[in-house]
């Protein structure tokens, strides 16, 4: 019996008029799994993430996510995003509505869920990332971890079945780093599936089930957190990890 | 007769004026007709342009900016005059009320559609990626992230200009319009006294001026902080 | 529809009274836009001394041309001042009207540009030593000026625009000889001529105005 996996990135390619930054990336993801992605700037992980969700159209492959062909052009893309939640480096929080507000909006227009059960949902979704009692407060009146706090819980109040991180903590002041992934954490100890492209590594180490190495759009070399950061079998690999690690 | 006398006998004859107040308010009720019309008519196809544009489809979003630059360039009153003594050589005779409306109307859409325009495309591209991320689509992450931002960082730009090209109604005196203008313009020489010119002259002030003073104090609430 | 609103014959025969009035259009404008600047520039100056006594004053001033039409201003000075024995003639006040009406939308655009310069440059100016008229002239006015450039040159563009009104009190700028020729040949061409001839000297400073706005708005975000 094949192992039926809940994301399966097949063949990816994108291409930037002249600039080939995915060059066939294939990817599974199994249910429940944390999936750490790294390499170095400009490798094609943020851009093999976008076309997960669809964010970036792929010039060619295939992305299944939970049974739904993303590709597909019959597909309501808009249906499927609601299935895969995602947190931005920039936050992207609407400066103009409440952190409530911000949570609420695809509840009602996605989800067509009323205001009242979108505003209980969403106050759900704020205390699970600790900020039940910001739920008033405009993005100016938040902090950044407060912020990105407020993007988690945008993307897990439409109860998602994948999380996907895009370096969710790089805009951060070092003090705030800590409580964003306090909520990574107890994210998953709940058994959300999570693709995470970060640069924590301390985080990679000790919640990740496999760690993935992309250099130059492709994926190098991947495996548990352990046998990638102490035991690298490829030379780029082992460059990187050194010179993570003089850091 | 002192001097002081006779430039109050002269300027604000209290007959005069009398005679002529019901002129001047006919004047003002065409004054704000023609100004309710403008704007709103105006900033709708303003917007409408701006929406469009946002397709991003090649052909006609060239229409469009060469629309907006064609009345942005032209003086309102060339266009006033050409619609009022040009049309009617190949057919259609717009009114004077009409043909002022019509033109100032397009000159506040060209100017409203660039300022939309620049509002729209002035929103950080993550504001989209986050709302479709989320599985909103195109038109519900427009009208609910993309333009309730845009408007904001548009209202005083949007505000000056409208009052600059609201006050244009007074051109619809060129074209026979009996707004106050022409009322008092009339009433000069039917008098032989310029006095229903000094009340001309007050009743745009006593128009615009609350406008004016609304508009800086929006400007302030609005201003981007940061 | 070509024989009506494009004849060649008539554009042949209005050429030379249009391209006077054209000339003088130029005129005024090269007129008007200094003076416009000049009024501007010294109301921003008076406004830099932040006294009440100046300042409340000097915004009721400002704001007052801002609510008043340019027609009304022009037609007042025009059709009222001979009734008080001055009798200036239609370019005279033109040029008044314009002073006064667009040196206040100057003055403004100078005042925003001025309170755009921080004022650690006027206390840096003064510590080296510079008068206050100095510190204005070397510091703060350049990068005044340069701030707001694209606010300065589109309401230039609308001063030019505005010279037409110019018609009204017999002007003989482009729009009145294009009308005068109008009325004469019982066809609309020549007033389509100004349109064309307004739309190609301004559409440049269209064209370059709209990507100078477009950039200052998105840098406000």
């Amino acid at each position: 019996m094949v192992q039926k996996h809940i994301v399966e990135a097949r063949g990816i390619h994108k291409h930037f008029g002249p600039l080939h930054v995915l060059k066939g990336v294939d990817l599974q993801v199994d249910e429940r799994e944390l999936v750490f992605v790294i390499g170095p700037s400009g490798s094609g992980k943020s851009t093999l993430l976008r076309c997960l969700n669809r964010l970036e159209e792929p010039s060619s492959g295939s992305v299944v996510v939970d049974g739904i062909d993303m590709l597909d052009p019959r597909t309501d893309i808009n249906h499927a995003r609601q299935r895969i939640g995602m947190v931005f480096q920039s936050f992207n929080l609407y400066p103009h509505m409440t952190a409530l507000g911000n949570v609420t909006l695809a509840l009602r227009k996605v989800a067509g869920k009323s205001r009242a059960e979108a505003d209980a949902l969403a106050r759900k979704a704020l205390e699970r990332v600790g900020l039940a009692d910001r739920a008033d407060h405009t993005p100016g009146q938040l902090s950044g971890g407060q912020q990105q706090r407020v993007a988690i819980a945008r993307s897990i109040a439409l109860e998602p079945r994948v999380m996907l991180f895009d370096e969710p903590t790089s805009a951060l002041d070092p003090e705030l780093v800590g409580s964003v992934l306090e909520v990574m954490r107890s994210l998953r100890e709940t058994g959300m599936t999570m693709i995470v492209v970060s640069h924590e590594m301390g985080f990679a180490r000790n919640a990740a089930d496999r760690v993935v190495f992309m250099d130059d759009g492709l994926i190098v070399e991947q495996g548990p957190p352990a046998a990638i950061f102490e035991n690298p079998t490829h030379e780029r690999t082992r460059a990187f990890i050194g010179q993570i690690q003089r850091h | 007769m002192g001097g002081w006398d006779r430039f109050v006998e002269t300027f604000f004859n209290a007959k005069v004026m009398a005679k002529y107040l019901p002129d001047i308010l006919s004047g003002m009720v065409v004054t704000i007709e023609l100004a309710l019309l403008i704007v709103v008519t105006g900033l709708a196809a303003g917007l409408a342009l701006a929406l469009l544009r946002s397709l991003g489809i090649r052909p006609l979003n060239w229409l469009i900016i060469f629309i907006v630059d064609l009345f942005r360039s032209l003086p309102p009153l060339v266009i006033i005059v050409l619609m009022y003594f040009g049309l009617p050589y190949a057919g259609p005779s717009p009114s004077g009320f009409v043909s002022t409306w019509l033109s100032l109307a397009l000159v506040l859409m060209a100017f409203s559609e660039e300022i939309f325009w620049a509002g729209i495309t002035s929103i950080h591209h993550g504001q989209w990626e986050a709302s479709r991320s989320t599985g909103l689509s195109y038109g519900q992450t427009l009208f609910n992230v993309i333009l309730p931002q845009a408007f904001r960082l548009t209202i005083p730009p949007l505000t000056n200009r409208t009052i600059a090209i609201t006050k244009g109604t007074a051109l619809g005196t060129v074209v026979a319009v009996t707004e106050i203008l022409g009322q008092a313009s009339s009433a000069v020489s039917n008098s032989y006294n310029p006095s229903p010119l000094m009340m001309g002259a007050a009743a745009y002030i006593v128009l615009f001026f609350p406008v004016v003073v609304a508009a800086r104090w929006i400007e302030t609430k609005f201003a981007w902080k940061r | 529809m070509i024989q009506t609103f494009f004849n060649p014959e008539i554009i042949v025969a209005a050429w030379p009274i249009v391209m006077s009035g054209l000339w003088n259009t130029i005129l005024l404008s090269l007129i008007v836009v200094p003076l416009g600047l000049l009024g501007g520039l010294i109301l921003a100056l008076l406004a830099s001394i932040r006294h009440p006594l100046v300042r409340w004053p000097l915004m009721a001033w400002v704001d007052f041309f801002r609510a008043f039409p340019p027609l009304v201003l022009l037609v007042l000075l025009f059709a009222g001042l001979p009734f008080a024995g001055l009798e200036l003639g239609g370019f005279a006040c033109v040029a008044i009207a314009f002073f006064l009406n667009t040196g206040s939308y100057y003055g403004e655009i100078f005042r925003a540009g001025i309170d755009s310069v921080p004022a650690g440059q006027v206390e840096a100016a003064r510590s080296t030593g510079l008068s206050r008229m100095q510190a204005m002239r070397y510091v703060v006015l350049p990068q005044a000026v340069r701030n707001v450039l694209p606010d300065l040159l589109s309401n230039t563009l609308e001063v030019v625009k505005l010279t037409s009104l110019g018609s009204v009190v017999a002007v003989p700028e482009l729009l009145y000889e294009a009308r005068q020729a109008q009325s004469v040949t019982y066809n609309p061409t020549p007033i389509v001529m100004a349109a064309v001839i307004y739309f190609l000297i301004l559409w440049p400073l269209v064209r370059l105005l709209s990507r100078l706005e477009n950039r200052a708005l998105a840098g406000r975000r």
